[in-house]
């Protein structure tokens, strides 16, 4: 069973950016596409560590600003030639609201 | 016709028999050297290289060019030399004599020859008439006045961008395709344009009523005006075109009027020759005239009763006709004819009949928010015509709907939504839509060229769009069906098996930024959602490298009007910091010159301590770097930073970044001018304007050389007698020292010459394009013939840089500081444990 937690309206978000949280001492990047999506991810590029709230949004994808690898915001799957995945956070919105799913721990 | 059988025997094995001598050959005489005549001969030359000796007249003084792209070189978009189709080397190749500027003007049939207007007289023994059309001019008193001239050929180009030049009014008479391009490009050339159609909506035989009005607001909305239902009365002028009066009386003034209200069949040397003529020259189904010996083909041609005045039949006639010569049986059976095309970069289409009537049932789609209607019209279940105005990008599937006659029903319901749709819901597979193309249908509408043929080009070694673009010539034209292209490229080869073009800007764009910026600068756009429109972008909002590109490109040619788009610039010029690998920023107050003050580090101290900034470093550029700020704290720093005086220092931007100075002559026993003075004018006027890619300036105050000016964008060597400005240096991966661009005396023209390299620089070197590669591109002598060698250039670029900075010297870290973005450095909420 999932608990959401409500982080706010789509007006918080930048069109076509992101901004960030901290949810159970990780970075969570939170993002808005185009088509007014919203997309959730460990703010963490699978390949150095980058930030990739700070990355260009572009389709359903974002751009790791340190050395511009292409991350899916559906899947946080690297796309393209290079490997490797970062944690996706169900991300829901309800009416105006943005629900993020909270951590469920992992039961031993 | 014995040399028939001779050849017919070619295909037996054994010695390839000797080329004939050019005398023994049958000659063919082609008049016409357009698209249908060079079209012909081509399809001949693919099929029987050797029988014919071929001559063309031409009555223009051109190679073979593409008429149909001649309203992209009256807008701008193209050049004369991109319109070539048949350069003078397919001529040399083919042995084929082109004889340019010298029209026949009589054919005598008895004698198999032709008179050209020389007085040259050449015999035939097979002649192809291929004349093409007249443009109508209606016989109103005026009509022939200089200044009244038609859309026809490469000499009306010139003649409408002469009259244009000076900018003035201009009256197009008829709302048709030619007029309405005619209009645009005079439009984009600066003249207020209004234009005259007789009937009330316009282009009436390809649009119906809805998209005709569509297409009248979008142009009204583009500065033209349009009125409908003007009937001209006389055209007035004394010695020259000075107005156009109306039969209701009212007078629009001018100085240029283009007549294109419709074109004829030029059918008179065939007529005086006596060949059997209707409206146009009479063919049998291999384009045979009323004479065995003398063919016709396109424009000026009547099949089974019908006159075609687009370019689509041509590919099908000149099949017919090249098979025909060459003794194959291939009758031409008349075309069905679509029309898609861009009219001031809007996207229509029209196909078969759309004029209603019984039995016929409408599906109509209106998306007013995206400009977009779609109306097919059915009869008995089929496909009989088609309007498309804004999205057209189902347009060849329609068309292939109705020229096969395919029955619908089964997909009537949701036709309208379009192929991808209707084959298999809205998540279709835009892959599968192409790739259920069926092989003839019709990919490139200006080339003739079918999706078998797109296949079979790609197949035999045509691995990128360029290859496939110079192979079968398909998407060489407007492009429009890049996309497509692309798609069948992809699904011939796989994804891997794909070269990408050398110069494309990226995957979203077929196009390179030389000609992404051009379009951008001589089309007016204002917004990257337009570019990306117009520009057909394959991807909805681009990608990181195509929207940095863009923003810039934009910002460069709007300044003081573009509002600078955050989301499309790098995380550094977005946070105005240097972005570091454990995600934190470093940060980089400005030092005009390299000097600095006690208050200046004072306060720098002070930050490195309040912030716990776990590292002070000099940088190359005589400043100092602040390391390990969080994103968070920016707005706090800066604020400090502020408090003291200093500004951004625009280490992170594709801007100025620093003006290395070394003491000059206010301290150097070897210092010549005051090397550092200058050096703090140099970034007091240049900071803050963005540029293609980084920017570094020095000023040495000797031959010595201590600020290293010979490795930078722009250094300035001083010498006792002035100032040696160099150009193009640059110490990163490839060292490169300077070129000299001139020596000036003062300091005031240093400055001035500065701000002409910087400007041009800005103008005309690709995104990303340090100075170094970009003048290893276009050369030393083009930068020395802008900014030293043509005066009043240098002062027209140097007005527009400083123009340009007009609007870009706000610190952008006190626009943060007053609360600007504040979401950007902020957590969407402060803990959510």
């Amino acid at each position: 069973m999932t608990d959401w937690i409500d982080i706010g309206t789509l007006a918080d978000l930048p069109l076509r950016g992101s901004r960030t949280l901290t949810l159970a001492g990780d970075p969570v990047a939170v993002f808005r596409t185009h088509d007014d999506r919203v997309f959730a991810l460990i703010d963490r590029c699978p390949h150095k560590g980058g930030p990739l709230s700070a990355g260009i949004v572009h389709g359903h994808a974002v751009a790791c600003p340190l050395h511009n690898l292409r991350i899916s915001l559906a899947t946080g799957a690297v796309l393209g030639e290079d490997a490797g995945c970062t944690p996706v956070v169900p991300v829901r919105v309800a009416g105006e609201r943005i629900l993020l799913a909270s951590p469920v721990r992992a039961a031993a | 016709m014995e040399f028939f059988e001779a050849t017919a025997t070619h295909v037996d094995d054994g010695p390839v028999p000797a080329p004939a001598s050019p005398d023994a050959r049958e000659h063919l005489v082609v008049i016409g050297n357009g698209m249908a005549g060079c079209r012909a001969v081509e399809e001949l030359l693919a099929r029987d290289g050797t029988r014919f000796r071929v001559t063309i007249f031409g009555a223009e003084p051109h190679v073979n060019y593409n008429r149909i792209m001649l309203s992209p070189v009256l807008a701008g978009e193209r050049t004369f030399q991109e319109i070539v189709i048949n350069d003078s080397g397919w001529y040399a190749q083919h042995g084929i004599e082109l004889v340019a500027g010298d029209p026949v003007v009589a054919i005598d049939r008895v004698a198999r020859t032709v008179t050209a207007r020389s007085g040259r007289v050449t015999g035939y023994d097979k002649l192809l008439i291929a004349t093409g059309s007249d443009p109508f001019i209606i016989p109103v008193p005026g009509h022939d006045l200089p200044g009244v001239i038609s859309f026809r050929d490469m000499a009306d180009v010139d003649a409408m961008l002469a009259a244009a030049a000076g900018g003035g009014e201009a009256v197009v008479i008829g709302g048709g395709l030619l007029g309405l391009e005619a209009a645009h490009g005079l439009t984009l050339r600066g003249m207020k344009v209004t234009v005259l159609h007789l009937m009330p909506t316009l282009m009436e035989r390809q649009l119906d009523e809805a998209a005709g009005w569509l297409l009248k607001s979008a142009l009204e909305a583009r500065g033209q005006t349009i009125l409908t239902g003007a009937d001209t009365a006389a055209i007035l002028g004394d010695g020259k075109v000075e107005g156009v009066q109306l039969k209701d009386g009212r007078v629009l003034p001018a100085k240029l009027v283009v007549m294109a209200v419709g074109i004829r069949p030029s059918v008179k040397l065939a007529r005086e020759a006596g060949l059997a003529v209707g409206r146009g020259i009479q063919v049998d189904d291999h384009m045979v005239t009323s004479d065995a010996d003398v063919l016709a083909v396109g424009e000026c041609v009547e099949h089974d009763g019908q006159c075609y005045g687009l370019v689509a039949p041509l590919w099908d006639m000149c099949r017919s006709l090249a098979d025909g010569l060459v003794g194959r049986t291939n009758p031409y059976r008349g075309s069905v004819t679509s029309t898609k095309l861009k009219v001031a970069g809007l996207d229509v289409f029209s196909a078969g009949d759309f004029s209603g009537g019984e039995g016929c049932e409408d599906i109509v789609l209106r998306d007013a928010a995206r400009g977009v209607y779609k109306r097919v019209v059915l009869k008995d279940d089929r496909i009989i015509g088609a309007v498309l105005f804004g999205d057209t990008g189902d347009g060849g599937w329609y068309f292939d709907l109705l020229k096969k006659g395919e029955r619908v029903a089964a997909i009537r319901d949701v036709l309208i939504y379009g192929q991808a749709f209707a084959s298999g819901g809205g998540l279709a597979d835009p892959k599968a839509a192409v790739a259920a193309l069926s092989d003839d249908a019709e990919i490139c509408g200006c080339n003739g060229v079918s999706k078998g043929q797109v296949v079979a080009s790609i197949a035999g070694g045509a691995c990128s769009l360029d290859a496939v673009r110079s192979g079968c010539k398909a998407s060489a034209s407007c492009g429009s069906c890049t996309g497509i292209v692309e798609t069948l490229l992809a699904l011939t080869l796989g994804e891997e098996g794909v070269q990408a073009g050398p110069k494309t800007m990226c995957k979203c764009t077929s196009y390179g930024h030389d000609e992404v910026r051009r379009a951008i600068v001589e089309q007016g756009m204002r917004a990257i959602p337009e570019v990306m429109q117009r520009l057909h972008w394959s991807t909805p909002d681009g990608c990181s490298s195509c929207r940095p590109a863009l923003n810039y490109y934009l910002l460069c040619a709007l300044p003081g009007e573009y509002v600078d788009d955050q989301q499309s610039r790098f995380v550094n010029e977005r946070l105005h910091a240097n972005i570091q690998k454990d995600g934190t920023y470093s940060v980089v107050p400005r030092m005009w010159g390299g000097v600095t003050t006690p208050t200046e580090l004072r306060a720098i101290a002070d930050v490195v301590e309040k912030y716990n900034a776990p590292m002070v470093k000099v940088t190359g550029g005589q400043r100092l770097d602040i390391f390990g700020i969080r994103k968070e704290d920016l707005p706090a720093v800066w604020a400090d930073l502020n408090a003291a005086g200093m500004v951004s220092g625009h280490a992170y931007a594709k801007a100025l970044r620093t003006v290395k100075t070394c003491v000059g002559s206010e301290w150097c026993r070897f210092g010549t001018q005051d090397s550092t003075g200058l050096g703090i004018k140099l970034e007091r006027g240049f900071w803050g304007s963005w540029m293609p890619h980084k920017f570094k300036m020095a000023v040495s105050g000797c031959p010595r050389n201590c600020a290293e000016a010979t490795i930078k964008d722009f250094g300035v060597v001083c010498v006792d007698s002035g100032y040696e400005l160099h150009v193009g240096g640059n110490g990163g991966i490839h060292v490169r020292a300077t070129d000299l661009l001139v020596k000036v005396t003062t300091e005031e023209e240093a400055m001035h010459t500065a701000a002409a390299f910087v400007q041009l620089y800005r103008e005309e070197a690709r995104y990303l394009e340090r100075t170094a590669p970009w003048i290893e591109r276009v050369g030393l002598g083009h930068v020395k013939a802008r900014v030293v060698e043509d005066e009043a250039g240098r002062d027209a670029l140097a007005a527009r840089f400083w123009h340009s900075q007009s609007f870009s010297q706000d610190d952008p870290w006190a626009e943060r500081v007053a609360g600007a973005d504040a979401g950007l450095h902020q957590p969407l909420l402060a803990a959510a444990e």
